[in-house]
């Protein structure tokens, strides 16, 4: 259509002087720095990023192809391998999608130990990616270690929970698969009281630290209106200052019960998202206060869902929830049989990396490794 | 001043360095396999199947109804049906796995299986240390690698087993508590029966006595 | 923010001449959707992004129908001329005959869209828009949407790949998950997976006797 004139967002074009002198890099598919495999081939100027294009796929299992050809009960162990550190989120979301589309309603019990489950995945996810993130640079070791102590604690409740510590395939449709074990609710209660101290030993280990706002400040900088125009969710987009969060937008679950608040940032730089993550942990442990004493007694499942044998009116449905990576939704299409006619994830992780070529452009070719650790993704979930 | 933060972060982890020789808190690791966690309940990794009693032949719970190999989501079950029928835990004739074998190098552990079990036949086990130097054939576990006692059961999972037994033992109540009332049924009908053909004999004779041939009366037995 | 039907008539107004229909979602989400004419669905989308505020396009994807055969049968009655009692009269009889259709299969994008600037104030349900094919072999090109939202870019691209929509105007449209050499969408209804996997005797015996024939074959090919 040539008579539209429709403003798009396209990556910066970096002007080089010769095409000839560009260092042609694959990094990757096992660079160190990528999270799993994957590859970024690059052209260098110098230490300059020219270009830059993402590689995808070495992960590649057809998650929804295998989704398509099961049950719609069977696909709920294959979402725990979607984003393997945060199993409960990704349960959240598929349960979500297929309460919306068959009309099933949660008893509240359920949505409290969905409320505690998540909030408890989002900490400890923040908590690895930050751990993450300061091993890319070059802190090999101390803040990561100290970021999986905790998480180690969090999946010890999750084992004693749901039997698993990252596959934890613990949310039904209609509810949770069981009940919480005797002496859970205090064992949380004792997590979370620990929790804002081991915040604190992050913040003093890291925050001010002059190292580490060097390397990140104003580096990755990414637009507020590029990141709306190119589905950037999660922290990533808060980071640029826009307020959306779908737990505050949905209202899903039971979340407006809870006063938290959305954590906004003003650069969009690393740091940024460094800060924001910290601060969002601040927040879960908020709600986690609220929610662990206000635990009501009574069913955890929809005594009308069964194990077997479900199958949802013709129809489709979008559900989507505010996992700690962004915005991960599920799209159901059902004709009515027992397994889902077209079944589709919408994985943060992936639609997050859109804008990579744009924050590396132009940047040093060391800082790509630091930008790509800051959007925060897991392989799994990228190539499904 | 340049350089605060990373004194403070160093002051950060010197606490924790010095702070591992004081509490026990931040000593957050253990030497496997000199020393071992405690083991959680919940804990689930491969399937096993139940049998009760002591032999597992006889006692195998599973009924091999293959819904747990049709709802496994990576098809890893695989189970022939038995042509004859052998008795369950309530005496009533059930088919039995001829052959039941898991795959554990496809296994995800997942739960579904138990979760759709009817029967209370199949159970996550906790047992985690199966390497074998059998790519192939060591990975596949049959009938017999599978069958695991409810004793067993009752010691890794109690809250689970002791759930379960009450169930089983309420069903068991109820189906012998059903027998005994549909003998008792039984019985009753008999006798009725029996008084009935008695009263009818005792007419017939009464009718003989009223003049007709005694031999009628010898063909109205109960 | 304006349920799907009121974003519909808001279209028509301001645009009378784009052929946009809603689709009616039966199932309990009632997330109804509008069926954009692929020529039109760039306009739309602009419109849509620039005056009514869905500046962000959450999830894209692709959605296979297959050819559906119906075969119905059908009660006409017609006039027929009859020999009745020796003379020739006009008689109304009832035919059954059995009517075979096809409806031609299609390619389906499907685009869900939420306004950010709205979004937290005016909670609203996702607009669904979706292009459809000509069929599933030849007319298989959409305009791309990436031009509007940027978002569509990876996830046109996996279309692309897994089911075979060709999206004009993507500014780089290459395969994303498969390798480049790979040639058939395996996404597709259709799809058959190839019979090369490394066969391992798990319990399956179909398996284990897909790869003895496998094996005889390449006997027999080796014979040859």
């Amino acid at each position: 259509m040539s008579d539209l004139a429709i403003q798009s967002y396209l990556p910066p074009v970096i002007e080089v002087e010769s095409q000839d002198e560009l260092l042609e890099v694959a990094m990757g598919p096992h660079h160190p720095s990528t999270h799993g495999v994957f590859r970024m081939d690059v052209a260098l100027d110098g230490e300059r990023v020219v270009r830059l294009k993402p590689v995808f796929g070495y992960l590649h299992r057809n998650h929804e192809k295998i989704a398509e050809k099961t049950t719609y009960l069977a696909s709920m162990p294959y979402t725990d391998r979607l984003d393997y550190f945060c199993s409960m989120t990704n349960n959240w979301a598929y349960a979500l999608a297929v309460e919306k589309l068959a009309g099933i309603e949660v008893p509240e019990r359920a949505e409290y130990l969905r409320v505690i489950t998540a909030e408890l995945t989002r900490i400890q996810n923040h908590a690895s990616a930050i751990g993450f993130l300061l091993q890319e640079m070059g802190a090999s070791g101390t803040p990561l270690m100290y970021a999986f102590r905790e998480r180690e604690i969090i999946l010890d409740l999750f084992e004693s929970l749901s039997g698993s510590r990252m596959m934890c395939n613990y949310m039904r449709f209609g509810g949770c698969r069981v009940d919480l074990p005797a002496g859970w609710l205090d064992a949380a209660r004792q997590v979370v009281a620990g929790l804002p101290r081991f915040i604190d030993e992050i913040e003093a280990l890291l925050t001010s630290n002059e190292i580490l706002m060097a390397r990140s400040q104003g580096v990755g900088i990414l637009k507020p209106d590029l990141a709306i125009n190119a589905g950037v969710t999660g922290v990533m987009l808060r980071a640029t200052g826009v307020n959306y969060d779908v737990r505050k937008v949905d209202h899903y679950g039971i979340y407006d019960r809870f006063s938290f608040r959305v954590p906004l940032g003003e650069h969009g730089d690393i740091y940024d998202r460094y800060m924001l993550r910290v601060l969002e942990m601040r927040e879960s442990v908020k709600i986690l206060e609220q929610a662990i004493p206000q635990l009501p007694a009574g069913p955890i499942l929809d005594p009308k869902s069964k194990p077997r044998g479900f199958r949802p009116k013709p129809g489709e449905a979008y559900g989507r929830i505010e996992a700690p990576k962004g915005e991960l939704g599920f799209y159901l299409i059902s004709d009515g049989t027992g397994n889902p006619y077209r079944y589709r994830v919408r994985p943060p992780s992936l639609i997050n990396l859109t804008i990579l070529e744009d924050m590396c452009l132009g940047q040093n070719v060391a800082d790509v490794v630091l930008i790509f650790g800051s959007v925060d993704i897991v392989l799994g979930e990228v190539d499904r | 001043m340049l350089g605060e933060g990373i004194l403070k972060g160093l002051g950060e982890t010197a606490r924790n360095f010095v702070g591992s020789f004081v509490s026990e808190d931040r000593l957050t690791t253990v030497e496997y396999p000199e020393q071992r966690l405690l083991p959680i309940e919940n804990t689930r990794d491969f399937p096993f199947l139940v049998y009760d009693g002591a032999d597992p032949d006889a006692g195998l719970r599973c009924v091999s109804c293959q819904i747990c190999e049709k709802e496994c989501p990576p098809k890893c079950i695989y189970i022939v049906k038995s042509t004859d029928k052998k008795p369950d835990y309530v005496g009533k004739p059930q088919f039995y796995p001829a052959r039941f074998d898991i795959d554990i190098s496809v296994c995800m552990s997942c739960q579904i299986c138990v979760e759709v079990c009817p029967f209370e036949a199949i159970k996550m086990d906790t047992e985690f240390e199966l390497s074998t130097d059998d790519r192939f054939g060591g990975l596949i576990l049959d009938k017999h690698k599978l069958a695991k006692s409810n004793e067993h059961f009752q010691r890794i999972h109690p809250t689970e087993a002791a759930e379960v037994d009450a169930r089983l033992a309420e069903e068991k109540e109820k189906v012998e508590a059903k027998a005994k009332a549909a003998a008792e049924a039984a019985a009753a009908k008999t006798a009725a029966e029996s008084a009935a053909a008695k009263t009818a004999a005792e007419s017939a004779a009464r009718k003989a006595e009223d003049g007709s041939s005694g031999s009628d009366a010898e063909g109205v037995k109960p | 923010m304006k349920t799907s039907e009121q974003v519909l008539s808001e279209l028509l107004a301001a645009m009378p001449e784009v052929k946009v229909s809603l689709l009616v979602n039966p199932s309990a989400s009632a997330q109804h959707s509008l069926l954009v004419a692929s020529e039109d669905a760039l306009r739309v989308a602009a419109y849509l992004r620039d005056q009514l505020g869905y500046d962000y396009c959450s999830n894209v994807t692709g959605v296979d129908w297959l050819d559906k055969e119906t075969t119905e049968k059908r009660k006409t009655s017609r006039i027929v001329l009859k020999q009745v009692d020796g003379v020739e009269q006009s008689v109304e009889e009832t035919v059954e005959e059995t009517v075979k259709r096809v409806d031609p299969g299609y390619l389906e994008a499907v685009y869900h869209l939420f306004s950010m600037k709205h979004g937290p104030t005016d909670p609203h349900p996702p607009l669904v828009i979706r292009m459809r094919t000509g069929n599933r072999s030849d007319a298989v090109e959409l305009p791309s949407l990436t031009p509007v939202w940027r978002s569509a870019e990876f996830q046109e691209r996996e279309i692309f790949d897994l089911y075979g929509i060709v999206f004009r105007g993507h500014r780089d449209l290459r395969r994303l998950l498969m390798w480049d050499e790979f040639e058939d969408h395996p996404m597709r209804r259709d799809y058959v997976d190839p019979d090369d996997y490394e066969y391992e005797p798990t319990p399956h015996d179909d398996v284990l006797k897909r790869a003895e024939q496998q094996r005889l074959q390449a006997a027999q090919g080796g014979a040859l």
